[in-house]
C-alpha cells in the first residue's frame, strides 16, 4: 500500500538548551527547560498544550507519565520513545500522524538528560539484558568497544582508513566553531585526529563524543496553526523507520536504512541529488559513513571515497553535521538523538545563524540508536523541507 | 606468542596486598547457563527443542521460532574471529586495573555471534576454539582460543585470571596419608606449582608412605589435624599468606548404613569430613580470599573431594553418604561466601576409590593417580565442578535426569 503523505503537518519551533560537561540538574530541569523554550516560541501556555513526546534515560524513577504531574501538563497524547539516536525522526512521524488525525493538536517533542559525575557508568551497567549478560564482562569497552569491532570489520571489509574517518571529524569541528553552544572550542587538524590517544583500537579519542547534559525540543502542529501563530516551519516530506534489520549480517556493516532508502525517497518525491543538508547521527565517525552509503549517496563500501570527494563543511559540496554534530557539540543522552532534526528544522526555516548553510532547502535527518548487544538496533530517517520550498 | 610467566619475586610482607575486585557480576537467569557449564568445563549454548536454532546471547524464547523449550546442550566450538580491539579505557574498576583489554566478535560454525575474550595468540581472521570459563566474578564467559596449543597459551594473563593453573603457586594438601596425596604431588610439580605443603595429623604415628612424601623436593611435611582447630590456626599463621590452593583430602569412611551402624564412627565421618571442611575454611579461608589478586602467585582454588553419593546416598555407605552430603551443603555456602574475592571454590567428585574401604566393590574404581589427574586438570581449566571417573559421571548425569528415580535404582528398586 502506498503511505499516505504528512500533509497538512509541520515541524516547528526548534530550541536547544545548551549543553554542560557536568550538572548537578535533573532530567525533569533540563525538560522543562526545553519545553518552555519551544512553547515561548510558539507563544502558548503550558495549560494549551495537549501532545507531548518524551525520549530520556534519566528520569528515574519517573517515566513521562510523571512527568504530566511534575510539569503541569494536561494531555490527550503522550508518548515515550526509549531509542535513543533514533529518536526524534520516531517521535515527530508518530505525533504528525496524530496531528494529522485530529487525535491531538499540538505535541512537544523533547528530549533531554542529565550527565553528573559517574551518572555515564550506571546509566551503561544498566542499559540491557544483552550487554550485561553478553558485553559488558568483556572487557567493559561501552558503547566505544562495540564501535570499535564495527570500525575494526568496516576497515578490513572496505580498506577505510584512519583518515577517512578523520575527515568527517575535523570537519564537524570546522562547524562546530561556528556554533556558540559547542563543548569543543578548539579547531581540530587531522593530525590531531591521527596522533590522539587511543580508546579502544582503532577508535581514538575524536572518534568519542562527549557525554553531557542538555535538552532538545521541537512542536508538531497543524500548518494551518502555524502560520496562526506567524511561526517559520518544516514539512515532513518522508520518513522511514526500522528495528533489528538484516539480523543474520554477523556484523553489522550497514543499518536499517539499506532496507528502507528508497521507499524515503519515494515517499519525499526525490532523490538524494535534491538533499541540501545531512545531518546524521554521529556518535562514531563510522557510523556516519555507513549513512552516506546505506541512504544513497554512494555505494557500499565507497563511503571513504566519498568523504575523500567531498566537503562535509557548512560552505562545502556536502554540508553535513552543521552544527558540529554530537562528535563536537556533545551527546547530551537522548537529546544526541535530537540534535541533528533540531539543527534541520533551523537549517530549512533559515533560522541557523552562523551555521546557517546558503539556500537550504531540503535537509535529510537520520537516526542510529541503541546497542542493545553488538550493534545499533534502531533505524530511522527523515526528509524535510522548508516552508516555502 | 605468549611470554611465559616469570617465577614471582619474594613478597615484602611490609606491602600493601591489591584488594580483589571483580569483573561485572550481574547476569540474567538464562545466561546463568553458562556459568554452568562453565563450571564443569563444557560448552553448551541454548538450542531450540522446536527448531534447533542456537542461540546467544541466551534468551527466553527462540529468536527464530518463538519456541520457549530451549535446552542447554553441547555445542560445536568452532569460530571465526572477524573483529578485535583493544580497550585503552574503561569505567570498570576491575578491567581498569587490567587495561588495555583484548575482545572480539567471533561468529560461531554453530550460528549465532559472540562477543568473547580473545587468547593473545589469537586476532581477527583467525580460527578459533571457543570455550566457557568462570571469571573472576565466578560468572561463564566466552573464550576465543587457538585451535591448536601454542607454547605456554596457560601463561597468557587472561588465562591465569580465568583459570587456577598451579605454575608458580604453592599449595597446601592436607592430608598427607592419604593414598591420593602421593601422586597429587607429582601432578602439581609436573604442572609447575612452586612448594606443596603437606598436612600429617598424629606425627607420632608411623606410616609407610613417609619417607617418599620427606625425600621430595620443594615438599614440606607440616602438622595438620582438620579435627583440631588449634592446630590448624597455628599452621596458618604459618603458611596461610603462602597457601594458593588449598586440596583437602583428608577423609573418613567407614561402610555400612544407619540401623547397624557406629555412631562413634559417624561422628570420626561428620568431625572429619563436614567440620573438618569447616575448620579449614574458617582457618584459610579468610587470608585466601584477601590474596586473590596477589600477582602471579596469588590465591585461586580450595579443593574439596567429594564422593558423588554426596548427591544421592549408596546405602552400603550411609553414614559416610550423609557426610559428603553435609560436606557438599557447607561447600556451596562456601562458595557464595569466597564468590565476593574471587576464590574458586572446586568440587571434585568421585566414585568409589581403589582403596581398602572399597575393597569389596567390583570395578571400575577410581585409582589414586587418576583422581590426583583430574584434580590438577581441573585446576588447570579453572573448574568448580569435577567428574572424576566413569561412575560419577554417571551418577551426575543420572541425578541430573531425575534425583527421584536415582534414589529408588540406588536404594534397590532398579532392576
Amino acid at each position: 500500500m502506498k503511505r499516505q503523505s504528512y500533509d497538512g503537518v509541520v515541524l516547528t519551533a526548534p530550541v536547544t538548551v545548551p549543553y554542560v560537561r557536568y550538572s548537578q540538574e535533573t532530567a525533569h530541569w533540563w525538560i522543562a527547560r526545553a519545553l518552555r523554550g519551544a512553547l515561548d516560541k510558539a507563544g502558548m501556555s503550558p495549560r494549551e498544550l495537549d501532545g507531548f513526546s518524551v525520549s530520556s534515560f534519566t528520569l528515574f524513577p519517573d517515566t513521562p507519565v510523571g512527568l504530566t504531574q511534575h510539569l503541569g501538563l494536561t494531555l490527550r497524547y503522550l508518548d515515550t520513545i526509549p531509542m535513543g539516536g533514533a529518536s526524534s525522526v520516531v517521535a515527530a512521524r508518530r505525533a504528525a500522524r496524530a496531528v494529522q488525525a485530529g487525535d491531538v493538536d499540538v505535541v512537544a517533542c523533547v528530549a533531554g538528560d542529565a550527565n553528573r559525575i559517574d551518572s555515564f557508568r550506571r546509566l551503561l551497567s544498566s542499559f540491557s539484558r544483552f550487554s550485561m549478560d553478553a558485553a559488558y564482562p568483556y572487557g567493559y569497552g561501552g558503547p566505544n568497544a562495540n564501535f570499535a569491532l564495527l570500525t575494526d570489520a568496516y576497515m578490513a571489509e572496505y580498506g577505510a582508513t584512519r583518515e577517512d574517518f578523520g575527515r568527517i571529524a575535523v570537519a564537524q569541528r570546522d562547524n562546530a566553531l561556528r556554533n556558540p553552544d559547542a563543548l569543543m572550542k578548539k579547531p581540530l587538524t587531522m593530525e590531531q585526529y591521527l596522533s590522539a590517544r587511543p580508546v579502544s583500537d582503532p577508535i581514538a579519542l575524536f572518534d568519542c563524543v562527549m557525554p553531557c547534559a542538555g535538552a532538545e525540543a521541537f512542536l508538531v502542529m497543524r500548518e494551518n496553526e502555524a502560520e496562526r501563530r506567524g511561526l517559520p516551519f518544516a514539512r515532513l516530506d518522508g520518513t522511514i523507520e526500522r528495528h533489528n534489520a538484516f539480523p543474520d549480517d554477523p556484523i553489522q556493516l550497514r543499518g536499517g536504512w539499506a532496507m528502507d532508502a528508497d521507499e524515503l525517497y519515494e515517499m519525499s518525491g526525490c532523490a538524494p541529488g535534491d538533499i541540501d543538508l545531512m545531518q546524521t547521527y554521529d556518535d562514531y565517525p563510522v557510523i556516519s559513513m555507513m549513512q552516506f552509503e546505506d541512504l544513497g549517496f554512494c555505494a557500499k563500501g565507497e563511503g571513504p571515497a566519498f568523504v575523500r570527494g567531498h566537503d562535509l563543511t557548512i560552505e562545502g559540496d556536502f554540508p553535513h553535521n552543521t552544527s558540529g554534530g554530537q562528535l563536537s557539540v556533545g551527546q547530551a543522552g537522548a537529546a544526541g538523538g535530537y540534535l541533528g532534526m533540531v539543527e534541520a528544522i533551523r537549517q530549512v526555516t533559515d533560522e541557523a545563524g552562523p551555521t546557517q548553510v546558503k539556500d537550504a532547502a531540503r535537509a535529510l535527518v537520520s537516526g542510529f540508536g541503541m546497542i542493545n548487544y553488538d550493534r545499533g538496533v534502531c533505524s530511522a530517517a527523515a526528509i524535510i523541507s522548508g516552508g516555502n520550498a | 606468542m605468549t611470554s611465559p610467566l616469570k617465577p614471582p619475586k619474594k613478597k615484602d610482607p611490609q606491602k600493601r596486598s591489591i584488594v580483589p575486585t571483580l569483573p561485572p557480576l550481574g547476569r540474567s537467569r538464562a545466561a546463568l547457563g553458562l556459568t554452568v557449564a562453565a563450571a564443569e568445563g563444557r560448552f553448551a549454548l541454548q538450542h531450540c527443542a522446536e527448531c534447533g536454532t542456537v542461540q546467544y546471547p541466551p534468551r527466553d524464547a527462540c529468536t527464530h521460532c518463538l519456541s520457549v523449550e530451549l535446552d542447554w546442550r553441547d555445542t560445536p566450538t568452532g569460530g571465526t574471529v572477524i573483529a578485535e580491539t583493544r580497550i585503552h579505557a574503561s569505567p570498570d574498576p576491575y578491567f581498569r586495573e587490567r587495561l588495555p583489554w583484548r575482545m572480539g566478535t567471533v561468529k560461531l560454525d554453530a550460528g549465532p555471534v559472540a562477543l568473547a575474550h580473545l587468547h593473545g595468540d589469537v586476532g581477527r581472521g583467525d580460527r578459533v576454539r571457543l570455550s566457557l570459563h568462570l571469571d573472576k566474578a565466578a560468572q561463564g564467559v566466552i573464550v576465543a582460543l587457538p585451535t591448536e596449543r601454542t607454547d605456554v597459551m596457560e601463561d597468557d594473563p587472561l588465562m591465569r585470571s580465568l583459570t587456577a593453573h598451579p605454575r608458580h603457586r604453592r599449595i597446601l594438601i592436607t592430608d598427607a596419608r592419604a593414598p591420593v596425596t602421593l601422586p597429587l604431588i607429582h601432578a602439581l610439580q609436573k604442572a609447575g606449582a612452586s612448594h606443596v605443603f603437606v598436612g600429617e595429623a598424629e606425627a607420632w604415628r608411623r606410616w609407610p608412605g613417609r619417607a617418599a612424601i620427606a625425600a621430595l623436593e620443594n615438599v614440606s611435611i607440616m602438622p595438620l589435624d582438620v579435627t583440631d582447630a588449634d592446630s590448624l590456626q597455628s599452621l596458618a599463621g604459618e603458611i596461610g599468606g603462602k597457601t594458593d590452593i588449598l586440596i583437602n583430602t583428608a577423609r573418613f569412611i567407614r561402610p555400612g548404613g544407619v540401623l547397624g551402624g557406629d555412631t562413634v564412627f559417624a561422628r570420626d565421618e561428620m568431625d572429619v569430613n563436614v567440620l573438618g571442611l569447616m575448620r579449614l575454611a574458617q582457618s584459610f579461608g579468610p587470608g585466601m580470599a584477601a590474596r586473590t589478586a596477589d600477582g602471579t602467585n596469588s590465591a585461586a582454588a580450595f579443593v574439596n573431594i567429594l564422593s558423588a553419593h554426596a548427591l544421592s546416598p549408596d546405602p552400603g555407605y550411609g553414614v559416610f553418604a550423609a557426610s559428603q552430603a553435609a560436606a557438599r551443603s557447607l561447600s556451596q555456602t562456601l562458595r557464595a561466601e569466597f564468590s565476593h574475592s574471587g576464590l574458586r571454590m572446586m568440587n571434585v567428585y568421585v566414585g568409589p576409590t581403589d582403596d581398602e574401604w572399597h575393597q569389596p566393590l567390583p570395578p571400575p574404581k577410581v585409582t589414586p593417580a587418576a583422581l590426583a589427574r583430574s584434580i590438577v586438570d581441573g585446576l588447570i581449566e579453572g573448574l568448580e565442578e569435577v567428574y572424576c571417573g566413569d561412575v560419577a559421571r554417571d551418577l551426575a548425569e543420572r541425578w541430573r535426569r531425575d534425583p527421584g528415580v536415582l534414589e529408588r535404582e540406588l536404594t534397590g528398586g532398579g532392576a
